[in-house]
């Protein structure tokens, strides 16, 4: 039963996959991704790694397509269709991926898998002990780390949204009122 | 091959047959939802409603339904076909995944999964792009500007929601639903919060009526401005799945406000303990109060304008939510909740 469900996700994210790369409209490149995407999320779920898939359907499902629709409502016309790549670009592009392909099959095929006895399906408060735990394989110094950069890419989508002609502006303001 | 299939024929039509009955009550849900909106409106502007089909107008929604099935579906030209005929179904799919891990009660729950809470939130975030997609595709102005104010709205007042739910996890330490339900078997957790968490019910049925851009937040489909918004070039059945996702949307979110802060199946004071089946009841009840009160909001307030609707969400909503977590966590911490 597992297997069956399998190869049908696969099946779908592989035809999407190409779909998605083919498709000469951007939003139905968009949409062919969101299937690869969710498909993915249903291989989580399928492996009873359920935190993983909900994140998956979140952010990018939930977010970054949502993102993407919306940078493309903005720019594109509905009668816009993209040009067909040329022949040895496509070429190219093919090569590289069979090349991607080799070394991740090669990293597979290499590393010795042991099945676990007695799978347990993770708990959220586990992760989240772990993210803040301070001890040998904990994760806080990552987390605090992405949190800076977090902040970071926060202030600075403000000034940018600001505009250079506001930030000049109410720096005079404050300078006549000192 | 055979073999394969014989062995898991049973758990095959099995879950065909529960497969089924969620769709059905999805569709009499719908369907009872749309009749009560209109006799609750109708109560609302001292008038009668949908009184002549069948005992107190209850058929006059089927009657409608089967208007829907026979009319023509009709399109606008240049538009695009594949997404225009996609989008409904994401709507529709997206409330139907979010349905499967309710608890109608302790035995009739589909999926218990152990991040139930966080499904839910993950799926809804899911759903607005049907209604990104119907509005673009349409290629009609009002459809694509409707669609927009909904993506802005629905991606701002997630976080309302999500935030809100995180406030009471902090009270139940998990986020498996059935889990949740069990720990308020010592009392609801509106009531063993208290004050936080009746701030965070306040903010979540807020920010959940925008969530399923329902009035005061209906500016998605101001008929005033944009016709109908984004499911303007929609018609017949097309137009109703739209039509019936929204009831379920609002169904849902009651769902979650029952199961979160009014103890889900658990009956009060637990008079009905010793009779398990009556769960179904009580969970039904108390989310009908709670669809009740999502009504009497739009028969109440008037639309708020795009800018009033971002202030609300981002200078008020998030900073008032971000301050009651620090006080739940504090509560927690001096062990101040109310338990019986």
């Amino acid at each position: 039963m597992e297997q069956i469900i399998f190869y049908i996700l696969a099946a779908i994210i592989v035809i999407f996959a190409v779909a998605a790369v083919n498709s000469r409209k951007i939003l139905h490149a968009v949409i062919y991704l969101l299937f690869v995407l969710a498909s993915v999320a249903g291989i989580y779920f399928l492996v009873n790694y359920n935190f993983l898939a909900a994140l998956q359907l979140a952010i990018y499902a939930g977010g970054v397509i949502v993102l993407i629709i919306f940078s493309v409502m903005l720019t594109h016309n509905i009668d816009a269709q993209l040009e067909i790549a040329s022949l040895k670009s496509k070429l190219i592009a093919g090569a590289l991926s069979i090349g991607g392909m080799a070394v991740t099959l090669y990293a597979i095929y290499s590393y010795q898998f042991n099945s676990i006895e007695n799978h347990q399906a993770i708990e959220v408060s586990d992760i989240g002990l772990k993210l803040l735990s301070f001890e040998r394989g904990g994760y806080v110094l990552p987390f605090e780390v992405i949190s800076i950069l977090l902040l970071a890419i926060l202030i600075g989508a403000i000034v940018i949204a600001k505009g250079q002609h506001l930030i000049e502006q109410e720096h005079k303001q404050n300078q006549q009122k000192l | 091959m055979t073999d394969l299939f014989t062995t898991y024929t049973g758990n095959i039509l099995q879950m065909l047959l529960i497969a089924l009955g969620y769709l059905t009550f999805f569709a009499v849900a719908g369907l009872l939802l749309v009749w009560l909106e209109r006799r609750i409106a109708a109560f609302f502007q001292l008038r009668l409603g949908p009184n002549r089909v069948g005992p107190f107008g209850l058929m006059q929604t089927i009657a409608d339904a089967l208007k829907l099935v026979s009319k023509e579906l009709t399109g606008t030209e240049r538009a695009d076909k594949f997404l225009y005929n996609l989008a409904p179904y994401f709507v529709i799919i997206t409330a139907l995944l979010a349905l499967a891990v309710l608890p109608f009660s302790g035995q009739i729950q589909a999926f218990d999964i152990n991040i139930g809470l966080f499904f839910l939130t993950a799926v809804s975030s899911v759903g607005v792009i049907g209604i990104l997609l119907g509005g673009w595709s349409s290629n009609n102005k009002y459809a694509l500007i409707g669609a927009m104010r909904s993506g802005v709205q629905t991606v701002s007042y997630e976080l309302s929601v999500g935030l809100s739910l995180l406030t009471m996890v902090l009270l139940t330490g998990s986020l498996q639903l059935s889990q949740i339900i069990e720990v308020q078997k010592d009392g609801w957790l509106i009531v063993q919060g208290h004050i936080p968490a009746i701030i965070a019910f306040m903010i979540f049925m807020i920010a959940g009526t925008a969530e399923t851009n329902r009035a005061p937040f209906d500016l998605v489909e101001a008929e005033s401005e944009l016709g109908a918004g984004f499911h303007t070039e929609y018609s017949g059945m097309k137009f109703a799945y739209f039509f019936l996702a929204e009831f379920i949307n609002m169904f849902i979110i009651s769902a979650i406000a029952v199961v979160v802060f009014f103890g889900g199946w658990l009956s009060p004071f637990g008079i009905t303990d010793s009779i398990p089946w009556l769960g179904v009841f009580w969970f039904l009840g108390k989310t009908f109060l709670v669809i009740f009160l999502m009504m009497w909001f739009r028969w109440t307030f008037p639309r708020l304008r795009v800018d009033q609707l971002l202030t609300l969400e981002w200078k008020y909503l998030l900073p008032i939510n971000l301050f009651n977590i620090v006080l739940m966590a504090v509560i927690i911490w001096l062990n101040l909740e109310i338990k019986f």
